[in-house]
């Protein structure tokens, strides 16, 4: 018991309060954000548009793995898994096939000649109108329960005291550490991944190269939607089902993609982690960080109640002041992406 | 039989027309050069040729199939690679990506070719990892040709290859031009340097209002009096 | 000048008048007026969106946040004097908040200013980051105890007390300070950025005022808002709400006739020039981002007065009954259905939109209470009780799939704008 001394030296009890209040949290809703902002700088680099809807494709896609958990609830015991997780990549799939519909009824026909891009976003609101129409119609607007059986705990002791992580923010964690790798073998070894950042490049340089537009647009529909389609199933997992969430996922999503450069994948990541841990960070209460240092400090210096930097009620300021100082000091970016 | 064969085109962007009968014959194996003023429609003739913009009277011909408006995917499979002035790289993709990018409709195993391509075009052989954006004008140049080369073209189209080139590599584009050439590709360019242009050139034609002005040999036009002293700047030699 | 008003015009004019005399003979004269009213505060909105969209090009996602800044200035200013607040220490606590605010923004300000003097860059940059924390959070703490003393003895700040014109007035000019802001970070990048910046900042202020409660008494509601007219309890409800509609209706009047007479104009030749052809215009030597800001907060300083004429029609400032549907996308339906870019076209978009809106309502649920008695003969599916919560979603989505109708199939509306020559 020699590190005793060391050990109780430190604020442990502050520590892990620390790391499940802001690291673990910030990892977990900065994946979410990570794996939807990608899907949405793909499309817009490609497509040259931003698409509004990307935050309710986020909810379809939950749905539908909600639809698919109810109708086979006992799918998950068999493998060990939550069921939810198990039928995700069903519902990604189904989304994905969503999306490429809505892409060729909406979207397709407005990108011919002479139409301006703005046309363009403001179709995506009429699609994210249409699909919030039609979840909150099957489904109500109350918050639903995505766990058939009740959530594992994992527990990892930490000088006395438990780091708690639970079932679905490990698979979300794994999920999105898997879907960042193949996403970069595929953008970097595969003929189409190329494609698609070739189109992104340049797409009339794309064209004239003999590449298929058509193909390199509906493999990024689908990239866009199944990713979305998991965020927002492995958020469901972890939180809740909120059918009403979409502007609270899409300004974090957009100020993700646009931190990251619009167009870059890496970027994207990188933003939807950058924009999460700011959240936590900005609503954790400093003061209790600083509690320990208490008894070291002079009379005068009191350590007022509340040191959050943001009342977690306002907590969507807080991508919308990153995008805005993104806009103002970066507009491409911190990863040089391209301006819209 | 000439490879490539426009007759008499009439095309624009929507509203009126900018090119009013424009004819080009060229035949296989052959340097076709098209010189001419500003906003003759040089240009223009390239990109209505390779589907990027309608075509409302007249007919293209090439390898025997008429190719009037096809779009360019379809050209590409033909055997008929464009070369833009501007944006004709991918900036964010390596070098060899680039050049894989130009062979996008092949599914055969093109790596002998990529060999090739760095054999015209030695400097890119040490930059094959880096992204096309951060090379020089002149290496972006050879990136773009090479890209267009990877189809193995019948007819290659160079839309003023050597525009805001320094001197040093705009002969070297030039030279490297007459090598595809000599290797069997035929070639129609637009230049702006037109002297240097026609000197290698089979063929040449003077574009002006939309229309052909003069039509003759490189050599031909260059002995022109008249093309000398309208679109040569200056009396021939 | 005179032009003459063509046939179509007359046409769909006609026909949405006749409309409107049925709704008055089916619903009666109190419901008739009810809808005219809330329907003209909306055409203002929607003129004042026109002047962004149909006339700049600028697309304003965030309307319902301006229209609620808006409608919080002309509460604020117009609503009764609260004697309990001014009575207790709340206010000196407020004044020392304002004194710390000012003194933490002058200094952050002085800070970030500081590399004139020879300070580093690097350490300029830090140091007013800094400066803006420990502002933020003395505000932050300095403001907690007032906003709490507040809530328990006076339940909010109340209001000035003064006329309502003057509320809605300071409301149109609060939304265009808003306004100022964001377009000065996003009108030099394409609008998908101002789409984006507008619809964040309406959620915004939105969560402000729901939360601040010393202020708005947040989801306990304010009312009655004082009217500009005699209100229902005076005169009835038939004659108080002419009276309002008569008032909305000269502000309407005096919008248009302003509008058109700027758009006539030199001016208004320019902003023309600005929209169908942005590089020529910069390429003569036009500021275009200064000529579109001045557009993007004119539109919304009408757009403010408009909303909050229509939440003091209301007579109750409900900060949760904010939302995007109703607020937003409702008005850029009227906008684009109507005829971007054409004024009268707005006013007859937003008119026939919220008709429409109104009684889809009463239509949809007796649509799905058929849909539902049916289901249920057939399949013997009992439908969900909360089907009237539910028939309501279905026009979001027929809001939605309007907006992409009318843009694939009459993106320049029912009254396009006419293409105006001058001599």
């Amino acid at each position: 018991m020699e590190d005793v001394g060391l050990l109780a030296a430190m604020p442990i009890n502050e520590i892990v309060f620390f790391i499940n209040k802001v690291v673990i949290a910030g990892l977990i809703i900065g994946s979410v954000y990570a794996l939807a902002a990608v899907g949405m700088t793909l499309v817009s680099g490609i497509l040259r548009f931003a698409n509004f809807a990307h935050g309710d494709i986020m909810t379809l896609g939950a749905f539908v793995a909600f639809v698919l958990t109810m109708l086979m609830p006992g799918l998950g015991a068999m493998v060990g898994l939550p069921t939810a997780f198990v039928v995700m990549p069903l519902a990604m799939v189904v989304t994905a096939a969503v999306t490429i519909f809505l892409d060729k009824r909406f979207y397709a026909p407005l990108r011919t000649v002479g139409y301006k891009p703005i046309t363009l976003v403001i179709a995506s609101f009429g699609v994210m109108l249409m699909l919030q129409g039609v979840i909150r119609l099957f489904f109500g607007t109350a918050p639903r329960q995505m766990y058939v059986t009740a959530k594992d705990i994992y527990r990892v002791p930490f000088g006395g005291r438990d780091i708690i992580v639970t079932e679905p923010q490990l698979l979300l964690i794994v999920f999105t550490i898997v879907s960042v790798v193949a996403l970069h073998l595929f953008l970097t070894r595969s003929r189409t991944g190329k494609a698609m950042r070739a189109m992104s490049d340049n797409a009339d340089l794309a064209r004239i190269s003999g590449i298929s537009t058509g193909h390199v647009v509906r493999t990024t529909w689908i990239i866009a939607g199944s990713l979305a389609a998991a965020a927002g199933t492995l958020l469901a997992m972890d939180v809740s089902l909120k059918p009403d969430l979409s502007f609270n996922l899409l300004l974090p999503i957009v100020a993700a993609m646009i931190v990251g450069g619009v167009g870059q994948p890496y970027g994207a990541i990188s933003g939807g982690l950058l924009v999460g841990f700011t959240e936590t960070l900005s609503v954790f209460n400093w003061a209790i960080l600083l509690r320990p240092l208490k008894p070291h400090l002079p009379e005068w210096l009191e350590i007022p109640a509340n040191l959050a930097f943001v009342p977690t009620e306002y907590k969507l300021v807080v991508p919308f002041f990153i995008l805005v100082a993104v806009l103002i000091w970066r507009p491409h970016g911190i990863f040089k992406g391209r301006v819209l | 039989m000439s490879i490539l064969s426009m007759r008499d085109i009439h095309a624009g962007y929507g509203g009126a027309n900018i090119l009013n009968g424009v004819s080009i014959d060229i035949e296989a194996h052959e340097i076709g050069v098209i010189i001419g003023p500003n906003g003759a429609g040089k240009s223009t003739t390239l990109k209505a040729l390779f589907g990027l913009l309608t075509v409302s009277e007249g007919s293209v011909t090439f390898d025997g199939a008429d190719i009037t408006n096809d779009n360019p995917e379809t050209l590409v499979r033909r055997g008929l690679s464009f070369v833009p002035q501007e944006f004709n790289v991918f900036p964010t993709l390596s070098v060899r990506e680039n050049l894989e990018m130009g062979a996008y409709v092949r599914r055969d195993d093109f790596r002998p070719l990529i060999e090739k391509i760095f054999e015209y075009f030695p400097p890119l052989r040490d930059k094959h990892r880096q992204p096309a954006g951060e090379l020089s004008g002149g290496q972006r140049q050879m990136v773009a040709i090479g890209r267009a080369l990877m189809m193995e073209p019948k007819l290659l189209l160079l839309d003023e290859p050597t525009a805001g080139l320094s001197p040093r590599y705009m002969g070297e584009i030039l030279e490297r031009v007459i090598a595809i050439n000599e290797s069997g590709v035929g070639i129609l360019m637009v230049e702006q340097n037109a002297r240097q242009a026609l000197a290698i050139a089979h063929k040449g034609f003077v574009l002006a209002g939309g229309r052909n002005s003069f039509t003759g040999t490189g050599q031909a036009l260059l002995d022109n009096p008249e093309v000398a002293e309208s679109f040569l700047g200056g009396g021939a030699h | 000048m005179i032009r003459a008003i063509d046939l179509r015009t007359i046409t769909l004019l006609g026909g949405l008048i006749v409309l409107v005399a049925l709704i008055f003979a089916w619903q009666g004269n109190a419901y008739g007026v009810r809808m005219l009213v809330e329907a003209s505060c909306l055409a203002i909105v929607a003129l004042g969106l026109n002047v962004q969209w149909g006339y700049a090009g600028l697309f304003n996602a965030g309307v319902m946040g301006f229209i609620a800044i808006a409608a919080f200035t002309g509460m604020l200013v117009s609503f009764p004097v609260n004697p309990v607040f001014w009575e207790s220490e709340a206010p000196g606590m407020l004044l020392r908040t304002g004194i710390y605010l000012v003194i933490g923004v002058a200094a952050t300000y002085l800070i970030s200013r500081a590399d004139r003097i020879g300070v580093p860059k690097k350490l300029r940059t830090v140091l007013t980051v800094v400066a803006a924390a420990i502002t933020y959070l003395t505000v932050q703490n300095a403001l907690a105890p007032a906003a709490e003393l507040i809530e328990e003895g006076s339940s909010f700040v109340g209001g000035f007390g003064l006329p309502v014109g003057l509320g809605w007035a300071l409301g149109g000019l609060v939304a265009g300070v808003l306004a100022w802001f964001i377009g000065r970070i996003t009108l030099g990048l394409r609008s998908d950025y101002l789409a984006i910046a507008t619809l964040g900042i309406a959620e915004i202020v939105k969560s402000f005022l729901k939360n601040a409660d010393w202020l708005t008494r947040g989801t306990l509601t304010v009312s009655p808002l004082p009217w500009p007219v005699p209100t229902p309890n005076e005169i009835g409800f038939v004659a108080a709400r002419s009276a309002y509609l008569a008032l909305t209706a000269v502000l309407i009047v005096a919008i248009y006739i302003l509008l058109q007479r700027g758009w006539a104009s030199p001016w208004g030749r320019m902003m023309r020039a600005i929209r169908d052809n942005e590089t020529a215009a910069e390429a003569v030597g036009k500021d275009v981002n200064r000529r579109r800001l001045e557009m993007f907060v004119l539109g919304n300083i009408i757009v403010g007065v408009g909303g909050a004429a229509l939440v003091t029609f209301g007579g109750i400032f409900d900060p949760s009954g904010f939302n995007p549907i109703n607020h937003t996308f409702l008005v850029l339906i009227m906008v684009v259905l109507g005829g971007s870019g054409n004024n009268l076209g707005t006013i007859f978009g937003a008119l026939l939109v919220y008709v429409i809106w109104t009684m889809s309502e009463p239509a949809a649920l007796i649509l799905f209470r058929y849909g539902a008695s049916w289901f249920q003969q057939m399949f013997d599916i009992a439908p969900p009780s909360d089907l009237p919560t539910r028939a309501l979603q279905m026009r979001v989505f027929v809001i939605g799939l309007t907006i992409i109708l009318v843009l694939r199939f009459a993106p320049r509306g029912l009254l396009p704008e006419k293409v105006m020559k001058y001599e």
